[in-house]
């Protein structure tokens, strides 16, 4: 039992440390671009409009404009659980938890299905 | 919009404590407040919604994964359950009607509300189950967490588990088939029907319903639901309130947790109740 809390407690440590980052990252991302719709004084779209697609929204950052740097910041938000999926993946494997690794596993591919479904569909 | 955009930093940090505290996620909190007082399209509000819903997510789960509070392996189990139910659900829309499907729904919540109010009363207060169970030993669930309100850890089992199973692969069909988050219904399952004490099935809810959000987020993502001037601040106070409320509920005691649950129950459950005969929209 002693032996099955501490693995579990290295692998919580590590998916929180990333996810932290990742968090972090994102979080800060957002906040650079409400700034930026301050002293930039608006969005850098005409009304009602924002950067919805990769392209326009890169395109978008590299003019400084304000909303394509929030939707960047909301996308890696939107990343940071899978992050916690894959992180997960790689915690049990090197707890040599391989009941977990494919629990896990399944849970990403299921997941990225239907990341791809929802984006076609 | 200046000021709307701390408006709405300021409803996020609400919801998202809230949202972290129960388990629910805040959708329910978000929705309203921007459709009904402040008047926007269901469409924008349920994008904004399920963006809090990741964050307080990812938020709490910080906040839970370093303080030992999370049922890892009950959240990977159970999550291919909700991930099933959600993808069927969203291929399902439109099979059913969903006057049906929000009364079923709603009155599932009215009765677990029900429940809830039972085990208020119930003289054992909050008896942790700690018997064996075949399948809990065989995928390794029972667990313990550090209680900071009765400062004790507290070392619990579980049993029912195919029961949950089930309930989390419903709690993922509803929220494929009706864009509802279903974090209300993942603490049910643990709770009531896999017996897990209240505060390890309200963490571990939390985390799951980042996963069965991130799915559909990509979906209002590119289809232009997100609005960068409400999700992008709202996002930003939930997860300020998100971390609060993860440290403001170990201190709390359960009882405390399930009495402002079973307010929050009944309210969604007469809500869907109402949508489905037709008297909300």
């Amino acid at each position: 039992m002693k032996m099955k809390k501490d693995e579990m407690r290295d692998v919580e440590l590590i998916i929180g440390k990333i996810l932290r980052v990742g968090v972090i990252v994102s979080a800060a991302v957002i906040v650079i671009g409400i700034l930026l719709y301050f002293f930039n004084g608006g969005a850098g779209y005409p009304n009602g409009e924002w950067p919805r697609r990769f392209g326009v929204m890169f395109q978008g950052i590299a003019q400084g404009k304000s909303y394509a740097v929030i939707m960047l910041g909301i996308f890696l938000l939107i990343l940071t659980p899978v992050l916690r999926v894959v992180v997960s993946i790689y915690a049990f494997a090197k707890e040599h938890d391989r009941l977990y690794v494919y629990i896990t596993t399944a849970v990403l591919i299921i997941l990225i299905f239907a990341m791809i479904f929802g984006y076609n569909g | 919009m200046n000021s709307s955009m701390i408006l709405f930093i300021v409803i996020g940090l609400v919801a998202g404590t809230l949202g972290a505290v129960l388990g629910i996620g805040g959708g329910m909190i978000i929705t309203p407040i921007l459709t009904v007082m402040m008047g926007l399209d269901i469409k924008y509000a349920i994008g904004a919604s399920i963006i809090s819903v990741i964050a307080t997510s990812s938020g709490a789960t910080i906040a839970y994964l370093k303080d030992d509070m999370l049922n890892l392996r009950v959240a990977m189990f159970l999550e291919i359950a909700t991930t099933v139910g959600a993808i069927m659900g969203a291929l399902l829309v439109g099979a059913f009607s969903s006057t049906f499907l929000y009364v079923l729904f709603g009155f599932f919540l009215l009765y677990s509300t029900y429940n809830m109010i039972r085990k208020l009363m119930s003289k054992k207060g909050e008896a942790v189950y700690t018997g064996h169970d075949s399948t809990v030993d065989k995928l390794r669930l029972a667990d313990s967490y550090y209680d900071k309100a009765e400062k004790k850890q507290v070392d619990y089992s579980m049993k029912n588990v195919p029961g949950g199973f089930i309930m989390m692969w419903a709690a993922g069909l509803a929220s494929g088939l009706l864009g509802i988050g279903s974090g209300a219904f993942k603490v049910i399952a643990m709770d009531t029907i896999m017996k897990m004490p209240l505060k390890p099935s309200s963490a571990t809810s939390n985390l799951m319903m980042g996963v069965t959000a991130a799915a559909s987020a990509t979906v209002y993502f590119f289809n232009g639901s997100i609005r960068p001037d409400i999700a992008g601040p709202l996002s930003i106070g939930v997860l300020v309130g998100a971390t609060i409320g993860a440290r403001l509920m170990q201190v709390l005691k359960p009882k405390l947790i399930r009495m402002i649950f079973v307010p929050v129950i009944f309210y969604m459950g007469m809500q869907m109740v109402l949508k489905g005969f037709g008297v909300l929209h």
